[in-house]
């Protein structure tokens, strides 16, 4: 039943697609920042899972270290992301996707 | 284990993180109105850092199993940054008063800033890259965002974040694909690897792809350029001067050394990549600047271009490319300073104006900055004797030599056509009928910026024998 196992292809492509999920939950969201964040949590996410499964196809444990360091660092940015969102938020009174367009040109 | 030697080879970046600290505990304690005192301490960590970094040997040093690495060309590159996070942070002083932004997190997070790009300079493994562009990033969102109360500070933090963050996401996801087909996250490593290869393999490529667009998004190199205008303009004024300078060097440097150190052997590969972007960078950059009055977006689209010609030097992929790239840099360093030390300079009884309009007049109403800045607009021209001139003329020289004929002669056109609205700013200040003047007189910080960034630009020409020899050292240093 070799075609039930699950492999590394399997793994990659699981990653490949959440990882598109991000990126378009990014460009084609039209409603709200928080969505923009949790899109960009999901493309890190996808990143670890691509990590994570190399390091176990390679035997080699830097994939991990640096799984790890990914998550610190992405929970670090979205407590900025917040915090900036809600500094945002105080002056215009909405996280409208639509309505950040102050700037253009 | 990390051993004193490990140390050594970090001792500028361990100086500047705990001077941080330090003046983090200070401001702490002693409130908003130390914010004066710390900004002058923060420059002075800098100039110590400076100190540290030209202290170090020459020779190259790696250390942390691999991840750090020192030699010339982080020195040189270091040098560089430093100094424009100063001056960055001396224009910065009078500007925050007057606004009312004299918090003392400001200096603090210049300095973490600065500290993330030295990490960049000197990161020889993508998990040290990752962290050192993260640790820059992170502070300059906050720092984008820094006037609280204003809706367009906050909202050019948002597009920042967002879309700093999109490019971290497609950065590492690069990495984990290089990391996956090469087996290694170090720079030396992937080199190792690789050695012998003609050609990339597909998810090799596809994950050099995704790296170079992640760092192509810090550099603001076209396609991944829409954030730059955008938060040039939002962002407060000596931000945005801070933001065109010190996180493009790092991030050039780094984008050379990531692709150069690892992926030498199959340059073919990605040297594509960066032709096109080269040119569509340079491209952009001169048309789309023609159309702004307003003189930070139009400073956002020059620099677009800016990053376009010094990418010309890492697609010839030399060391003479790395060196055209390296004089490139500091003399983009001394243009870019003193404008913006210009910029922050207009400002009328109703506060800060940034149109390009409001320069009419300047020639009589202040002649001393209509002439440095006429020099900075003649120089960023590329009009010899200036400075400029001889920027693009290394990387220009450096494209010939590695037959890209083509990327060259795009090169000088497109700077002809971006001549015109260097030289628009000038007909505005000498020829147009003068308007309400600037509210004066300067401090003496910004006469002293413009003073010196003007001499450095004028008399280039005298020391850029010298000059190019050292960039020659610190690009021999990278290419080998």
């Amino acid at each position: 039943m070799a075609f039930l196992e699950i492999g590394l292809g399997h793994y990659l492509t699981l990653a490949a697609v959440v990882f598109t999920i991000g990126v378009f939950g990014i460009f084609l969201n039209r409603k709200n920042v928080i969505i923009i964040l949790m899109s960009i949590e999901l493309m890190l996410l996808a990143v670890n899972i691509n990590l994570i499964a190399f390091s176990a196809y390679l035997h080699d444990l830097v994939g991990q270290i640096f799984a790890l360091f990914v998550l610190t660092v992405a929970a670090g940015e979205a407590a900025i992301g917040l915090a900036i969102i809600v500094v945002y938020f105080r002056n215009r009174g909405t996280i409208e996707v639509e309505d950040i367009n102050l700037m253009k040109g | 284990m990390a051993n004193p030697h490990d140390y050594a080879t970090a001792a500028p970046e361990i100086f500047l993180a705990l001077a941080a600290m330090a003046l983090l505990m200070l401001g702490v304690f002693r409130g908003n109105r130390s914010t004066r005192s710390l900004c002058w301490l923060a420059v002075a960590s800098f100039a110590i850092a400076l100190l540290l970094v030209f202290q170090a040997p020459a020779e190259r040093s790696v250390s942390f199993a691999g991840m750090y690495v020192a030699d010339s060309f982080t020195a040189f590159v270091k040098a560089m940054v430093l100094i424009a996070s100063g001056a960055g942070l001396i224009m910065s002083m009078g500007y925050i008063r007057d606004e009312g932004m004299a918090r003392f997190e400001y200096p603090v997070l210049f300095m973490l800033a600065t500290l993330g790009m030295m990490m960049m300079v000197s990161a020889n493994d993508l998990i040290a890259l990752y962290m050192g562009i993260e640790l820059q990033s992170l502070a300059l969102y906050v720092i984008a965002a820094f006037q609280r109360d204003s809706l367009r500070s906050t909202e050019a933090g948002l597009k920042y974040f967002v879309l700093g963050a999109l490019s971290s996401g497609m950065l590492l996801y690069g990495c984990s694909l290089i990391y996956g087909f090469t087996g290694a996250t170090g720079f030396d490593a992937i080199a190792v690897a690789l050695k012998g290869q003609e050609h990339a393999g597909i998810g090799l490529i596809v994950g050099i792809v995704f790296l170079c667009a992640g760092l192509a998004f810090k550099v603001s190199a076209v396609p991944f350029h829409m954030w730059t205008p955008d938060v040039y303009e939002g962002a407060p004024t000596p931000v945005t001067a801070f933001f065109a300078v010190a996180p493009k060097i790092a991030a050039l440097a780094l984008f050379m050394r990531a692709l150069i150190v690892p992926f030498l052997a199959i340059s073919a590969d990605w040297q594509q990549i960066i032709i096109v972007i080269s040119i569509a960078s340079m491209l952009l950059g001169a048309f789309a600047a023609i159309w702004q009055d307003n003189i930070k977006r139009l400073m956002a689209y020059s620099s677009i271009g800016h990053v376009g010609y010094a990418l010309i030097g890492l697609a010839a992929g030399s060391t003479e490319g790395v060196r055209g790239v390296l004089v490139y840099l500091a003399i983009y360093l001394a243009m870019n300073v003193g404008t913006f030390a210009c910029i922050l300079c207009m400002r009328r009884k109703t506060g800060m104006v940034e149109g390009v309009s409001d320069l009419a007049g300047l020639s009589k109403s202040n002649p001393m900055m209509a002439l440095a800045l006429a020099i900075f607009m003649f120089s960023m021209a590329g009009i010899p004797p200036l400075g400029g001139f001889f920027g693009k003329f290394y990387v220009f020289i450096a494209a010939m030599n590695a037959e890209l004929y083509a990327l060259a002669v795009i090169g000088v056109l497109a700077s002809v056509v971006g001549a015109f609205y260097y030289l628009r700013i000038i007909k505005v200040m000498y020829f147009d009928e003068p308007g309400e003047p600037f509210e004066g007189p300067m401090s003496v910080e910004m006469r002293a910026i413009i003073g010196l960034c003007s001499i450095v630009v004028v008399f280039f020409a005298f020391y850029t024998a010298p000059f190019v020899a050292s960039a020659e050292v610190a690009a021999a240093a990278l290419v080998p």
